[in-house]
This record gives C-alpha cells, structure tokens and sequence, in this order.
C-alpha cells in the first residue's frame, strides 16, 4: 500500500521523523519514572509503545532493503488509510453515542458501579471526541490529501510526512480516548485533551499545515481551486484555535493536570470562541470544501457560481469568528459581547445560505441522478441538512429564544441536525466516492446497500432531532413555569422524568444511525475486496441505479 | 496600549479596514476579467486525468 520512493525525493525527512520518535520516546520514559499519578503512567506507556512502533515501521521502510521503488503520479496510501480509519473511528464514535444515550434512557440498566470507566461523565467525552475528531479529522485529512493533489496536479509534498501526520493524528486520537476513560481531562469543553496531548496534536498539526501548502506550493493549475480555500481556512484557524485555547501550565511535567492561562469570564469567552469556531471551521470550512469537490465530481457539472463560492468562503471566514459569544447569553460576559455575538451569528445567514444554494444548484441540469445514484442523493441531502441547521442556529443566538433553549435539549437536537445530517452524510457520500476511485473499482459493491443507508439513516436523524426538538422545549417551558402564587411549578426531577420517552426515541435514533453506517462498512469493505457489483442480486429494481450511476 | 485606546482602534480603523479587505474579496470575485479563470475552475473538479480511470 505504501508508495516506495527514491531516496533522493525523501530527503532528510525519515531521520527527522526519527529523531522526533526517539525525542518522544526519551520523554516518554522520563514521564513515566518520574510520575506519582497511576493514569499519567499509562498514558506515557501507550505513548512509549506507540513511539516504539512508530520507530519499527521507519527502520523496516527505510533502512531495510525491499525492492523495486515504485512511484505512481499521487501518493494515495494516506488517503487509503485515512478512509479505513475514518470508517472505523466513525463506528466506534456512534457506537458509544448510542450507548450513553441508553444510559440516559436506562439509568438504572446501564450504570455499573465498579467500572468508574464507564460512567457517563468519561463516556460523553469520548463519543463527541471520536466523532467530532477522530472521524471527522480522518475525513477531513483523507479527503484533503485527496483533492489538493487533483486539483493542484501535483503529489503530496513532503515524502513520509504525510504519514507522520495520519499516524500522529491517530496517536492524539488514541491518547485522548483512552486518557478520558482514565479519568484525565482538562476540562474544556471539545477540548478535554490534556496539555502534552495538546502539544503532541500542534506538532503534527503545523506538520499537516506544511505537507498541505507544499503541496499548493508546487501546484501545476495556475489557480487555486475553492476546496482547497476551505482546506486551508479550516487547517490554519484550527491551529490558532487549539493553542489559544489550551494555553496553560501544568502543575508538574510528570502530571497530566494543568490550569488555565485564563480564568473566569475571560476564560468562559475563550472556550467559547474556540467551541464555535470549531463548529465553524473544523465541521463548516473543512466539510464544505469536500461539498465544492465531491459534489460537482459526482454530479458531473461545474460548480453552480464559482463567484458565489469566493464571496461564500470570504463572508464565511469574516464572520464566523465573532459568533462565539452567543453561547453566554444571561453570563457574566457583557451584555454588548452577548448582543455581538447574536448579531454575527445572524448574518452568518447569508453566507451559510449561499453556500447551500450553491451546492444544490449544482445539479442543474442533472437533477434526475438524484433518483438512480444514491451517494449523489446522500451528499446533497447533507446539504439541505446544512442549510437547515444553519438556519436553526441563528435562530437560537436570539436571547429571546435562547433563554428558552439554552442548557435544554433542543440544542442536542440542533448539534446533531449538524453533525448526523451534514458533517456524516457528507463525509459518507465522499468516502462512498472514494473507496472506488482509490481501489481502482469500476463501481460500489452495492448501490442498494447504498439505498438502505440512506433511508434507515434518515430516519433515524428524523427521530433523532424531532425527540430532542420536544424533549428541549418542554425541559425550556417546564423550567419556566410559575404557578399562582410565584413559585416554580416543576422540581428539576419531575422535568427529567418527562424526558424518559423522548430519550428512548433518541436512543432508537442514534441506532439506526449507526447500523447505517455498519452497513456502510460492509460495503466499502466489499468494493476495496474487489467483489463484483451485487445490486442486481440483492434488489431487481436497484439495477436502473448501477447504470446510471455510469 | 489601554483598553480604551485597543477597543478605539478596533471600532474605527479596525472595522474600516476590514470592511475594505472584504470588499476587496468581492471585487476580486466580481471582476469581469476574472470571469474566463473562474469559469475554467468551475469545472477544475470534472477535469480528466489520466492516472484517474474513474475521472
């Protein structure tokens, strides 16, 4: 699968990934002799065997001989790799959504006291983490690695640093996974890494960041394509974000506890300017850049307006920066910071409409796909979902509606409008696309598997968000209510025993979500084997699909 | 630098200046010269390349 290279075009680069390992590995040590904390402890050791074997893969690839170089025009190893751990960290990030959110329906079921590990409070972490960072980063990473090269005409700069980076990558996602089931946290909410993994994660960050504009940098397009915009937004500001946000001083080298550069309100603005602007470059930027690449791809028709799209990414990248504050609503924050970041979020309209309605309209003249090739439904689909989440969000950032919806459920159902409806559906349609094209398959396994992913996981968002729609008005309503002579009419219990219905529904939700996206895995794992179509097989009615999909 | 004289600057020529850097974005997507690269963009993704036998 690794792409052999000369020794010339690799340059120094496996001994600096080598002397970064060794580096790792020294610290690694001195971490785990010198540490009093038992989690700390296994933290270093998984970081130590990781480094180990990191060292092992480099010795075997570059110093041991194995035979004839072959170098193919793109490196697509990484991008091969990056969908396999896409498809495997997605699963394991659902599944354990759908777990706690049957401890949520079935407290008393699925709460086991001798295994703290498994409580609520590590497991949440864990399931946004996997999902938001360990699928969604792979997808991000693969599908940029994928598109900058085509639409550049140029290979990965950089050698094995793209491989540093997907490996690094994964090391972070391990780390911080198995660092929440121990207990280890920082405390900030989409960032609860602690501060070594912090500084692990810039390191192969501003290593992404290089490979990537390398890449551009020795581009033979003159211009550079839009996605590629939205890929480097995404990766830049992703950075500033990260290390501002996890500025802090640990209490000791040998311990994974560490506070704050920043503290009370200033500190709440902070993590909120980071929260935001997550969702905003980390799950908008980065996945629209795979919409403005795999949708006209898989349509086959040019974008809609390519000056819509500039005007899209400008305006984008101009306002949402200053939308986080409306997360604080009725805090400590001033009343003009609040009403700063209500008004921004609002005219976030305007660009997060106009990128809807250019994604859509890119299938002028090819609307009826639409009915025969269901990757091409499942990607467009995801931007209606985008289209209406984003409508919802600004909606929210009003503090009228904010104080009814704000710490209820409804803004689970919100967040997961987004994240099921437009950065899994999108990120589904384009590893859909991608598995054949880099195992050189003529067509997907099944295009009616393809059919049973898409509806069961429609339906499960449709019951997803509609639960959580009712669960957090009537949680925001039941908050509020007086009775007549001014007191609350609801004990916070009896607001949660109403909920009991609804997280049952979500629960079902989440699942079908998830067997959508086992079948999914099947397929992919069907199509990379090679197996020839079976879409006539399985469903009679599904061949019309096979060939139009040609 | 105060507090005062910072949130000044950022209301004023702060805001001025990027209020022009946008505008600049704009001009640069509404430019009519422009309009020959970007239609040829539009279509940077259907483009075919021979190492892609799917493209």
């Amino acid at each position: 699968m690794t792409t052999r290279q000369t020794a010339s075009d690799v340059g120094y680069a496996p001994l600096a990934i080598g002397l970064i390992l060794i580096l790792g590995l020294a610290l690694t040590i001195w971490g785990a002799a010198r540490t009093t904390d038992g989690p700390f402890a296994i933290q270093m050791y998984t970081a130590m065997a990781a480094f180990l074997v990191g060292l092992f893969a480099l010795v075997r690839a570059y110093i041991l001989p194995n035979g004839e170089a072959v170098r193919t025009r793109y490196e697509d190893g990484v991008v091969k790799a990056g969908v396999i751990a896409s498809t495997f960290w997605g699963i394991a990030g659902l599944l354990v959504g759908v777990i706690i959110a049957l401890q949520l329906s079935f407290p008393a079921l699925f709460y086991f006291e001798d295994f703290g590990w498994t409580n609520f409070g590590r497991l949440r972490p864990l399931h946004t983490s996997a999902v938001i960072f360990a699928f969604g980063g792979n997808v991000l990473i693969a599908t940029s690695f994928y598109v900058v090269q085509r639409t550049c005409r140029a290979r990965l700069a950089g050698g094995p640093w793209a491989w540093f980076v997907f490996w690094g990558y994964q090391l972070f996602i391990l780390l911080a996974g198995t660092g929440y089931l121990l207990g280890i946290t920082a405390g900030r909410e989409y960032a609860e890494p602690p501060w070594y993994t912090d500084l692990w994660l810039t390191l192969v960050w501003v290593v992404y960041l290089l490979v990537f504009l390398g890449t551009i940098w020795k581009r033979e397009e003159k211009h550079i394509y839009v996605a590629n915009w939205f890929y480097l937004a995404f990766i830049v500001t992703i950075a500033m974000l990260h290390i501002i946000n996890n500025l802090a001083l640990p209490v000791s080298f040998a311990n994974y506890f560490s506070y704050s550069a920043f503290s009370g309100v200033q500190d709440a603005l902070t993590q909120w300017w980071y929260g935001h602007n997550a969702v905003g470059f980390f799950l908008t930027a980065g996945f629209l850049a795979i919409m403005y690449y795999f949708i006209p791809k898989q349509a086959d028709r040019p974008v809609y307006s390519y000056r819509l799209s500039i005007i899209h990414f400008w305006a984008l990248i101009f306002l949402y920066i200053w939308a986080g504050p409306h997360h604080l609503h009725y805090t400590a924050l001033p009343m003009w910071a609040q009403t700063l970041g209500a008004t921004f979020s609002i005219m976030l309209w305007m660009p997060s409409w106009g990128g809807m309605i250019n994604g859509l309209m890119t299938l002028s003249g090819a609307w009826d796909k639409l009915r025969t090739d269901p990757v091409l439904r499942m990607l467009v689909v995801s931007v209606a979902f985008y289209g209406m989440s984003t409508f919802e969000g600004p909606v929210m950032s009003i503090r009228a509606v904010n104080s009814l919806s704000h710490y209820t459920d409804w803004t689970i159902g919100h967040v997961h409008s987004g994240a099921l409806g437009w950065v899994g559906f999108v990120s589904f349609g384009a590893l859909y696309c991608l598995t054949p094209w880099l195992w050189k398959r003529e067509r997907l396994y099944s295009n009616a598997l393809v059919e049973w992913h898409f509806w069961i996981a429609t339906l499960g968002i449709v019951l997803y968000i509609t639960s959580m729609w009712v669960a957090g008005v009537m949680q925001g309503l039941m908050w509020r209510a007086y009775n007549e002579l001014g007191f609350l009419e609801y004990s916070f219990v009896e607001s949660v025993e109403a909920m009991h219905p609804y997280y049952i529904i979500r629960a079902l939700g989440g699942l079908l979500y998830l067997i959508g996206a086992l079948l999914m895995a099947y397929n992919l794992w069907r199509t990379a084997r090679g197996d020839a179509p079976a879409a006539v097989a399985i469903r009679p009615n599904a061949a019309p699909a096979a060939v139009a999909a040609e | 630098m105060t507090f005062a004289a910072a949130s000044h600057f950022a209301e004023t020529w702060g805001l001025a200046f990027a209020v022009a850097l946008f505008l600049t974005a704009v001009a640069y997507a509404l430019w009519p010269a422009n309009r020959t690269t970007f239609d040829a963009a539009a279509r940077a993704p259907l483009s075919k390349d021979e190492d892609d036998d799917h493209a």
